[in-house]
């Protein structure tokens, strides 16, 4: 049949065109009004009292601004690193169908330097309002607020330093973590961009090995991050599902906005060689992952549920019974499993970009709402809640993200144009 | 001449030839009954004209069937017939039925997929396979025109589509 690739312009870019730029600032721009009107809101009328009646901490209204900064940071790295994490897969499995989406799948992983930066920066401004264990007197057996749990755990935030200073351990494994993100990253880019240069098989199995000593890294680093960045807030309580559960929901996500990108680009007239099959398989693993998501999401709950200790309990507790919190449950549950088992069930609705690019703009939202409920009732309690502070943030962080990517994506070749498996991916029928 | 007995079979021995055979058949308005293939042919469903299967339909009814069931028998046990408290939980204590309820939603789904494309493909134990060419088993293609559906043409007219869209060799073959 010959070489069907060649028929395509496989050094076609993508055109990032200053009306499409200007969309993004105008929701930007909106974004930071918004968050801005929020902020206001909250410092000027936030007078309320309640904190003082707990004899506890007083709530500032800034609390709830970083606990808004660090759900969204944590969520959009999650969809950077997913974008890597994607890519690798695709070479450690040999894939073939995905070879002109790889490039889409690499782009996302821009990101991951600029959220690294604001972890490392974020995390001297705002932990101590974010983290309860970076409390010095839990560790004081003197004082009455000495915690005997929490003081058996310190070990993992401030090894080789003494309790309750600075955390070294959860501090060397985030500078680790994001450092060795960025470099996979950095390699597997350079890699896929001489591949452009140099015709042959050897690029690929050069990023093949990169690929897998990337999943092996990212196997351990995704897991422990989860740990560090998002349950370490309720310091008491733990679940051994933790690092998966924070996983399945980074992964929906990416995949959500993977298939976005795709489905925008192919509306655009890019990507000819890619066609409704290719859109289906993406179609399939959204569909998949949501399930995946929804049954780490589900053992978590119902193991709790039904041994009902209350050291571990307390967790849905905090959530189900919170005026506040109870009725994101349903809405995280509605948008992450209802929504899309049910529409992308069939066949035609993983084939047509119209049903995904609504059922992944709603996924990414609902997983939003995810990590707002394993943030915020553990760092703002019955003072958190769902408002232009919320909205503006998100839509200030999914602006730039957005921006980096195409950015980034505009710049280079969109198909790897000498993968060594064009040919397959072109004859991919499903 | 009755439908359904007597059949002329083109042989092909590649599918690409198939593939493209297909088309060529169909072009000259004959009605195809079957095409036999020792291995799953991609696109053959599409030169074929098929209709997307009815199967993942069936799935789904059965699969809903399965809920349904597990649903009602789990509260009738649970609420209804015998109500016992389990580490202090309601009688109905809906979380714990989800496991069930999927298990038995996944069982009847697959079981009911099964079985009726068993029944559609005339695959129950004591069918007779009707057997047009021994070969589809090995490294023939075979594709069989009903005579009597395509009473318009003559055997030598259709021996001649057969032949010109590359079948290797054309026969004939009558059931009881």
């Amino acid at each position: 049949m010959g070489h069907s690739t060649t028929n395509y312009n496989l050094d076609q870019k993508f055109d990032f065109s200053a009306g499409l730029k200007k969309t993004i600032f105008t929701v930007l721009i909106f974004g930071a009004v918004i968050l801005t009107a929020g902020i206001l809101m909250a410092a000027l009328g936030g007078g309320h009292d309640e904190a003082h009646a707990e004899g506890g901490h007083a709530f500032h209204w800034y609390q709830r601004l970083y606990a808004n900064l660090w759900i969204n940071n944590v969520y959009f790295t999650g969809i950077a690193v997913i974008g890597v994490f994607f890519f690798a897969i695709q070479y450690a499995a040999q894939a073939g169908w995905s070879a002109p989406l790889l490039r889409i799948f690499l782009s996302f992983g821009y990101w991951l330097p600029f959220a690294g930066i604001i972890m490392i920066v974020s995390y001297f401004i705002v932990g101590h309002d974010i983290f309860h264990w970076t409390h010095k007197t839990l560790f004081d057996i003197n004082s009455p607020d000495y915690d005997k749990i929490i003081d058996g755990k310190a070990a993992f935030f401030f090894w080789p330093l003494e309790k309750g200073t600075f955390p070294a351990f959860f501090i060397i494994r985030m500078v680790l973590f994001f450092g060795a993100w960025v470099l996979f990253f950095n390699k597997l880019k350079n890699l896929s961009y001489q591949e452009d240069l140099n015709p042959g098989n050897q690029t690929w199995y050069k990023i093949r090995k990169w690929s897998a000593l990337f999943l092996v890294f990212f196997a351990v680093s995704s897991s422990i991050s989860a740990w560090d960045w998002v349950m370490s807030i309720d310091t008491h309580w733990f679940s051994t599902m933790f690092g998966w559960y924070v996983f399945a929901s980074w992964f929906v996500a990416g995949l959500s906005a993977m298939t976005l990108v795709t489905v925008f680009l192919k509306e655009r007239g890019y990507l000819e060689m890619v066609n409704e099959n290719h859109i289906h398989d993406l179609g399939k693993f959204v569909f998949a992952f949501s399930i995946f998501w929804t049954y780490i999401w589900f053992s978590q709950f119902l193991l709790i549920y039904y041994a009902n200790i209350p050291e571990e309990s307390v967790y849905f507790i905090e959530r189900l019974e919170s005026d506040v919190y109870s009725p994101f449950i349903f809405v995280n549950l509605a948008l992450n499993f209802f929504l899309p088992f049910l529409v992308l069930m069939t066949r035609d609705a993983k084939r047509h970009g119209i049903f995904l690019k609504l059922i992944c703009s709603l996924i990414i939202i609902g997983h939003w709402f995810d990590f707002f409920l394993m943030v915020q009732p553990g760092t703002l309690g019955h003072n958190g809640g769902f408002g232009l502070m919320e909205v503006g943030m998100f839509l200030v962080f999914g602006s730039l993200v957005t921006y980096v990517v195409l950015n980034n994506l505009s710049k280079r070749n969109l198909i790897a144009k000498n993968h060594p498996m064009l040919e397959e991916s072109y004859h991919h029928h499903i | 001449m009755e439908r359904d007995k007597n059949f002329i079979l083109g042989v092909y021995d590649d599918e690409d030839v198939l593939l493209d055979a297909i088309s060529k058949v169909r072009g000259t308005g004959v009605k195809i009954h079957e095409v036999y293939s020792p291995f799953p042919v991609h696109g053959i469903d599409d030169v074929l004209g098929y209709k997307r299967s009815k199967l993942p339909i069936a799935a789904f009814l059965f699969g809903m069937l399965g809920t349904i069931l597990a649903l009602t028998m789990q509260f009738y046990m649970m609420k209804i017939d015998w109500p016992m408290i389990i580490g202090g939980k309601d009688h109905a204590a809906v979380p714990d039925f989800v496991p069930v309820t999927f298990e038995l939603t996944v069982l009847l789904a697959a079981f009911g997929m099964v079985g009726v494309f068993m029944i559609a493909s005339n695959l129950k134990p004591w069918g007779q396979p009707r057997i047009f060419d021994i070969r589809i088993t090995d490294d023939k293609h075979v594709m069989a025109i009903d005579l009597a559906v395509n009473s318009s043409m003559g055997e030598s007219q259709l021996t001649d589509v057969l032949k010109n869209s590359g079948a290797s060799e054309v026969n004939f073959k009558s059931f009881e």
